[in-house]
């Protein structure tokens, strides 16, 4: 880059990131209506934020209510800003940071597909036991588990499907609920 | 009760049950159904703009001058995506309005049909909120609730975008109390403060020493009222009042307390009163960055009240230490009932040493400048026009540089609603569309678009519509043959190289209102000018004023990069600013 066009100022005035990012699970009551998830979306694409995992479903039919459990990395004043930006989002219900509040129940459901003969198989069965992972393929060369746990519980699973002919994964990205008798 | 209608005539019926009297738009095929409704009836008055973009600003500018809802009509394609700069611009600076766009025929969307566009999508993060109407029993509903979204909290843009079968199906219209309280359960703005934050809040105020109100749009957007009481807390307390770009006219121009506007192009004593007090109370501003400048610097010692109706403004950039969530109008007369209760008197012992300081900041003469008896001086001309115009109710409007800047410091608004800016998109063509609008609002007042000569370019074209509608306004071109602003920018950070900064081949602005059958007046000598803003001024018809200003005069005062509020750019040494800006300063990105 030519000498002179090196950046000698700016229009905008930056400060240094004092604080250090966090990794939180959000649960998000929405209305259920066409391009809520496209809102929610696009909210944390444009303004930056990251998503780690995010999974939608309807939870109450009569009442058009879907539950969005979100997982982000972000300081803590970015927090609080992804929590009052969605707030703002006309359909949103409420947002409830579920990490702050204490440990929340954390489950994910996965499907992995392993493919292997002789010995392997064997030591295979034996590990998806000892995870309580079901078979619920299988062929003469292959098997499909579905394992739930939280999410560590899955990646350690996986890790160790992988010498044993690991084919591929499929995650349902994070449930998450609050424990005792408080709902949102 | 209820009655059978097409959507079409849903959409007319439901303006005329809103109140909406004018709306801003411009037909194309998907949109001709509500066009031809409209025909049909006399309560509301379509005014056909030449460009959709200039819809949108008018409609912002005859929002901000009413409090009311502006309306605009568009059709799909290329209709919706002209309106997507003025959405933008409402949602930075909490406009409401309401963008009625038609879209192809339900049956093809998605199929790339001629004209189709993703409003939605393409609409969807600059608006408060939009729809897509795919039935017509549901367009009486969203139609209602997009007004009340629009007008209610945080104000801002709703669009709705309408299909056109939806727009020739036969449905059933409610009225908005027949329909009752929206769909959307989950949209509850506030509007009362918490008590105990408000109590807690003039505790404060009635133990500090160096207190300061920091207002913004947020009392513009909470209606006059909230002005009424901004200024009677002031005047209880005897504290000093700044206030934002937008927040320029909720309190008086002409009041002893009053400090001039604060940030990057603010006063000196606003902006050194912002840095050394001890109490900030800031009143519906949202801490934009032209207003901390570093944020590290930025008022360091103060404890900070924060009155906003939107949660998220709150702790966004600056952390605070008492928030209160609410309408500020309300908060206003909650904080005056509570001082009321515990003191009658004004702490004028208590603050003579702050007020004393804050004199000798004045004495500085942050505004002054260099006067001319051959060039006429921007800041002299807008002066002028102030004084021309003193007294006789005037609504000012202005495009986005230096003369944006110069009319904030030197025209004072006694009122709000008087002051049409683009303040958070700072977009050049706002001025004389918003200058329609406003003009359209109010038919006998002087509305003034203060230019310059490249922002007018975009969006002159508008001027035909001004002409067709017999609406009077004025454009007030402070014609430097620069973009002003950003050759100061690069005479500031780009050692002085020109890049695309000049206005080249400029047309002859006399001609050109001529040729639009507007007038044209131009001036060039600071001893016919005057004359040339009675002219103007007399002038029962738009005109277009060419005044030839100085060519690089800087504005100023100014906090440059990588200073702190307390070291602002003055007047009196800024011959060369390329050198004010250190090493430090230059190291931001
Ligand atoms: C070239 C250029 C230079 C500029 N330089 C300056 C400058 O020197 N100084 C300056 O001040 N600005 C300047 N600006 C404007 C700046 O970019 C911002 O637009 C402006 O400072 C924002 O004003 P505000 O804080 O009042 O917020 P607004 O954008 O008006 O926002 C209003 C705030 O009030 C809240 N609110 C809305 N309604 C209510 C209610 N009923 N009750 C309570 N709260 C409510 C909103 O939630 C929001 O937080 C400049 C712009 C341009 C284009
Ligand atoms: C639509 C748009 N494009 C670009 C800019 C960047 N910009 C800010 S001020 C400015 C120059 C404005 O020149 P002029 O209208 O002549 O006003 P002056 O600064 O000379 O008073 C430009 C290009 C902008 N604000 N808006």
């Amino acid at each position: 880059m030519n000498a002179h066009l090196q950046p000698s100022g700016s229009a905008y005035f930056l400060s240094a990131e004092t604080q250090k990012p966090e990794r939180h699970t959000l649960s998000v009551l929405v209305d259920n209506e066409p391009g809520i998830l496209a809102r929610i979306v696009g909210l944390f694409a444009a303004r930056g934020y990251n998503i780690d995992s995010l999974t939608v479903s309807e939870t109450e039919h009569e009442k058009h209510l879907s539950r969005i459990t979100v997982v982000t990395v972000a300081t803590p004043k970015v927090l609080l800003q992804i929590k009052l930006q969605l707030e703002r989002l006309v359909p949103v219900h409420k947002v409830y940071d579920l990490t702050a509040d204490g440990k929340a129940l954390e489950r994910e459901l996965a499907l992995v597909k392993v493919a292997g003969t002789g010995d392997q198989r064997v030591e295979t069965l034996r590990l998806a036991d000892a995870f309580r992972a079901q078979v619920v393929d299988a062929t003469t060369e292959s098997f499909v588990f579905e394992v739930t746990g939280k999410p560590s519980k899955i990646d350690s699973f996986i890790a160790l499907m992988v010498p044993l002919g690991l084919v591929e994964v499929v995650r349902t990205g994070l449930a998450a609920i609050s424990r005792g008798a408080e709902g949102m | 009760m209820a009655e059978q209608m097409t959507g079409a005539e849903m959409v007319v019926r439901a303006l005329a049950d809103q109140g909406v009297e004018h709306i801003f738009g411009y037909p194309g095929g998907a949109a001709l159904p509500i066009y031809d409704a409209m025909f049909q009836q006399d309560k509301v008055q379509h005014i056909l703009v030449r460009h959709e973009q200039g819809a949108g600003h008018m409609a912002e500018g005859y929002a901000r001058s009413t409090g009311k809802v502006g309306v605009v009509l568009v059709t799909s394609g290329p209709g919706a995506t002209n309106v997507v700069t003025p959405l933008t611009d409402a949602l930075m600076d909490s406009i409401p309005i309401v963008v009625i766009s038609a879209q192809v025929p339900t049956a093809l969307i998605g199929s790339d049909a001629f004209q189709e566009c993703d409003t939605v999508g393409i609409t969807r993060s600059c608006t408060k909120h939009n729809y897509l109407v795919k039935s017509v029993n549901d367009l009486p509903r969203v139609l209602h609730e997009a007004f009340h979204i629009a007008r209610s909290g945080r104000p801002g843009p709703v669009l709705v975008d309408i299909p056109k079968d939806v727009q020739f199906a036969m449905g059933t219209y409610l009225t908005a109390d027949e329909i009752g309280t929206s769909r959307h359960k989950s949209y509850n703005p506030p509007s009362q403060g918490d008590s105990g934050a408000i109590a807690a809040a003039v505790d404060l105020m009635l133990k500090a020493r160096r207190p300061i109100f920091y207002t913004g749009g947020g009392v513009v957007n909470s209606g006059p009222e909230a002005s009424e009481t901004l200024r009677e807390l002031a005047e209880l307390t005897g504290f000093p009042v700044t206030s934002t770009l937008m927040g320029l006219g909720s309190f008086p121009g002409s009041h002893p307390q009053w400090m001039g506007m604060l940030g990057m192009h603010g006063t000196y004593e606003a902006n050194m009163a912002m840095h050394d007090c001890d109490l900030m109370i800031n009143i519906g501003a949202r801490f934009d960055d032209r207003i901390t400048g570093r944020l590290d610097a930025f008022s360091p010692n103060s404890v900070k009240i924060h009155v906003d109706i939107d949660p998220s403004s709150i702790n966004k950039n600056v952390r605070i230490d008492l928030p209160i969530i609410g309408d500020c109008g309300l908060v206003l007369e909650e904080m005056v009932r509570i001082w009321r209760s515990k003191t009658n008197e004004p702490r004028t012992e208590a603050l003579a040493p702050w007020w004393e300081e804050i004199a000798g900041w004045r004495k500085r003469n942050s505004l002054g400048f260099r006067n001319s008896d051959t060039t006429i001086k921007p800041q002299h001309a807008i002066q002028r026009l102030y004084e021309a115009t003193k007294g006789r109710e005037v609504f000012i409007t202005t495009e986005v540089g230096q003369h944006q800047m110069w009319a904030a410091q030197h025209f004072h608004f006694e009122q709000p609603n008087r002051w049409m800016t683009s303040g958070g998109l700072g977009t050049m063509g706002y001025g004389l569309p918003a200058a329609v609008g406003v003009q359209v609002a109010h038919p006998d007042a002087v509305v003034i678009d203060i230019a310059g000569e490249a922002s007018v370019q975009m969006t002159m074209q508008e001027l035909s519509t001004a002409v067709q509608y017999r609406l009077p306004i004025k454009i007030f071109i402070l014609n430097n043959e620069r973009m002003g602003m950003v050759r100061q920018w690069q005479d500031l950070l780009h050692g002085s190289r020109y890049a695309h900064s000049y206005s080249e081949s400029l047309p002859d602005f006399v001609k050109l209102a001529e040729a639009y059958g507007a007038k044209g007046i131009r001036c060039d000598d600071p001893a016919e000018l005057d004359a040339a803003i009675a002219a103007m001024l007399d002038h029962d018809g738009p005109v277009v004023f060419d005044v030839l200003v100085e060519k690089d005069e800087n504005c100023l005062p100014m906090i440059p990069s990588g200073k702190p509020h307390n070291e602002m750019i003055l007047p009196d040494f800024a011959e060369d600013i390329g050198s004010v800006i250190d090493a430090k300063g230059r190291q931001l990105v």
